[in-house]
């Protein structure tokens, strides 16, 4: 029975315990449903739940640890011969014992007769049936491959009694359990409870799971290249793994984050003011018709995909800005050559802050039309004008909130890949001219992840120190501006 | 002398003050609904007028519509006539800026800005370039707030944040902020009702002191204070003014019935 299977009809089974429980919460109370602690539904609710939850559970259990049960007894039926060997040989063994199991309900009881008088013909044999076999079977393969389908369809045919019947024992005691006088709405709603935390706390697990593989391999990097060669390095030369060379290439991280925090430099240069005077515009001065209209318009912005700014970057803004400037250059000095290069910090820099402005702007207008109307009005009712108001009142009384929502999207900006894969170029240079090309850690990252890798090499393992580096400064920044963000809010209550 | 002799005299002698603010047929529309009916009220030189009426009666609208605080919300509309000393103040020629200089307001709840009290209370000065100089503005600062008796309470931590104040101090301090711009009238929009009794005491004395000076119009809730506060009393009531009188003649012998029963409190 497959697992599908089983759960459907424990759902099935939990689907009439919710009818029977309603319909005996309605016998119970003779009619008169106020004399029940809680709704019918509840009652039904609860009776679903006992005969659902435990079955799935079991199942669950079941499901994790008896393929581990089942395995080391398949393995205890090889001979000792094979027993004998390294680890790796024997999982070797196993799996071809579980590729065989798996074609072996394919074959006609001919074909498997012949394969038991001979089971060199087997790899051939069961080749025609869309089975690859790896190497040539053993005999004893064939009986281990036996055994292994006789235990899991035990175990299938164990797990499914099991667990139908503790579904229909917890709707059956649960459905005694119905009186007038027995919470079923506390219960449920303790059910619901537990599994709004379940779900939130896969969120923090998820990240920690992150968290702890990004910094094993990163440990791993750092076993081998020293972490002041990382951290305070100048030059990123990290040579091809395994080409002969005796060094393995220099890993510095400096010209990398400079490339980073340049780029997101100019990034912020374009989209904080823009940003905030469109925020400035939304909230303050836009009637509510206009408002309406062009604030989704500016959201529209933000739901496009990076890779798209990465095109919009290399094949419209990058030209565009290499034509113009060699047009600028020859009106100047009649010399056609061109000062900014196609792929340059100043074209990543530009296209990120066109897809920062949404953010800054979003951010900020909640920040904005957050401060209280009485401070406008007192601001108003003085004489001020709105400018005044806003320059003198609002945007000093917003300031916290804004530098906090200007460090979020800093974060992005730190974190953003796509448009600087595209754009800046892979050139891990320490310069100061806008018009040429520098990269980013993040660009760097994709690189070394990119084709056919070993994940032993220095070359390989570096991108997951970068990755923890990239992590960490963008947690700060963000912890920061929280920190910042909640610290402003209190103020007004 | 008879009593209707005394009320003669006392109207003769209101009837001499000058009038500073006139509204004629003022009506408020916000979008559809109308809030105000054609009210005709004058508001008296020097004196402190207050407007009582049960919730919603519009007597804060007709407030805000004396500095044309009104503007600031979305589909509000004003018709009828509101004259400051004579000139029409929805005239299209003039500055709300400087009309909102002149008919400065205080608001229900304390609205200090973010700032330090220093700040709080050079704001409109500053805006308004009523100090050339530092030396000015520390005067004006300190007058503004020995005006409203807040000047021995902070004259030590004049740069703390005027968010850091009582409720009561805090609404002292936006009284110093709109003396400060040195208006003609004050408005108060039920400045006392985010305050403890005493705190509401400290305030009524102050508006005592401030009406040497200053034309004052409040609205409040409550009747004893416009008794204690008030020489003129207008009385609202669903949009309509039901009645404008001496303050000493509305609480003790009301004409219109339902001033009456308002007051004795059979309904609001």
């Amino acid at each position: 029975m497959s697992t599908t299977l089983l759960i459907g009809i424990l759902l099935a089974i939990a689907a009439v315990a919710y009818t029977l429980g309603r319909m005996r919460a309605n016998a119970v109370a003779g009619g008169k449903s106020s004399a029940l602690h809680s709704r019918p539904n509840y009652y039904g609710a609860y009776v679903a739940l006992a005969a659902f939850l435990p079955p799935l559970i079991v199942v669950a259990a079941w499901l994790a640890i008896s393929p581990f049960i089942v395995n080391s007894s398949v393995r205890d039926t090889f001979p000792d011969e094979v027993k004998a060997q390294s680890p790796a040989q024997q999982s070797l063994a196993f799996g071809m014992v579980a590729t065989i199991a798996r074609g072996l309900p394919k074959l006609t009881e001919e074909e498997l007769r012949a394969i038991q008088q001979d089971p060199s013909t087997l790899q051939a044999v069961f080749a025609t049936k869309g089975v690859a076999v790896a190497a040539e079977a053993r005999p004893y393969m064939l009986e281990s491959a036996a055994t292994l389908n006789g235990m899991t369809r035990t175990s299938r045919l164990a797990l499914a009694a099991v667990a139908i019947g503790l579904s229909l024992a917890g709707a059956f005691f649960s459905l005694r359990s119905v009186a007038p006088r027995f919470r079923a709405r506390n219960k449920v709603e303790r059910v619901i409870l537990w599994a709004l935390l379940l779900a939130s706390s896969i969120a923090i697990l998820t990240t920690i799971g992150i968290v702890a593989s990004m910094a094993t391999e990163a440990l791993h990097f750092f076993t081998m290249v020293p972490a002041h060669e990382f951290f305070f390095g100048t030059v990123w030369d990290p040579r091809f793994a395994g080409a002969g060379a005796t060094s393995s290439g220099q890993f510095g991280l400096i010209p990398l984050l400079a490339g980073t925090l340049y780029i997101g430099f100019v990034a912020m240069l374009v989209a904080v003011p823009v940003g905030l005077f469109a925020a400035i515009y939304m909230a303050e001065y836009a009637t509510p018709r206009m408002r309406s209209l062009a604030k989704p318009l500016l959201e529209v912005l933000a739901g496009i995909p990076t890779i798209v700014y990465g095109f919009f970057a290399l094949v419209t803004v990058g030209p565009f800005l290499r034509d113009l400037s060699a047009q600028l250059n020859g009106l100047a000095t009649g010399n056609y050559a061109n000062f900014i290069q196609a792929q340059s910090v100043i074209t990543a820099g530009i296209v990120m802050g066109i897809m920062l402005i949404p953010y800054v702007s979003s951010l900020s207008d909640d920040i904005i039309t957050a401060v209280p109307r009485a401070l406008r009005d007192g601001s108003l009712g003085l004489g001020a004008t709105r400018s005044e108001t806003i320059k003198r009142v609002i945007l000093p009384a917003a300031l916290p909130g804004i530098v906090g929502a200007l460090l979020m999207t800093a974060s992005r900006a730190i974190g953003e890949t796509m448009i600087v894969v595209l754009a800046a170029g892979v050139a891990a240079r320490m310069q100061i001219n806008p018009f040429e090309p520098m990269t980013t850690v993040t660009v760097k990252i994709v690189n070394q992840l990119t084709g056919d890798l070993e994940f032993t090499s220095p070359q390989t393992l570096v991108a997951f120190a970068l990755g923890i580096t990239l992590f960490c400064i963008t947690l700060a920044l963000n912890i920061y501006a929280l920190y910042i963000v909640r610290k402003y809010r209190e103020q007004y209550e | 002398m008879t009593e209707a002799a005394t009320e003669e005299a006392l109207e003769k002698k209101m009837n001499t003050v000058p009038l500073k603010m006139v509204g004629k047929d003022v009506s408020v529309y916000y979008g559809d609904k109308r809030a105000l009916y054609d009210v005709n009220l004058n508001v008296r030189e020097n004196t402190v007028t207050a407007l009582i009426g049960p919730s919603g009666c519009g007597k804060s609208t007709f407030l805000r519509t004396l500095n044309r605080m009104n503007d600031t919300i979305d589909g509000c509309r004003v018709t009828g006539l509101i004259t400051l000393d004579g000139g029409d103040i929805y005239d299209p020629a003039i500055d709300v800026v400087e009309l909102r200089a002149r008919v400065g307001m205080v608001f229900q709840k304390p609205n200090p800005f973010p700032k330090s009290i220093y700040e709080n209370v050079s704001y409109g000065p500053r805006i308004h370039g009523l100090a050339r100089t530092k030396a000015e503005l520390d005067q004006v600062v300190e007058q503004s707030l020995q005006r409203a008796g807040l000047w021995n309470e902070v004259k030590d931590r004049l740069h703390e944040s005027g968010t850091g104040l009582s409720g009561g101090q805090q609404q002292r301090l936006c009284i110093a902020r709109a003396v400060a711009v040195s208006p003609e009238v004050i408005l108060m929009d039920e400045p006392c009702s985010a305050l403890d009794p005493i705190a509401t005491a400290k305030v009524e004395e102050l508006i005592h002191e401030l009406r040497a000076n200053f034309t004052i119009v409040i609205v409040t809730h409550s009747m004893q204070q416009a008794a204690r506060v008030s020489q003129r009393t207008a009385m609202f009531h669903l949009g309509n003014l039901v009645e404008e009188n001496d303050t000493d003649k509305m609480f003790t012998n009301p004409d219109d019935q339902r001033t009456q029963d308002y007051i004795m409190g059979r309904f609001g």
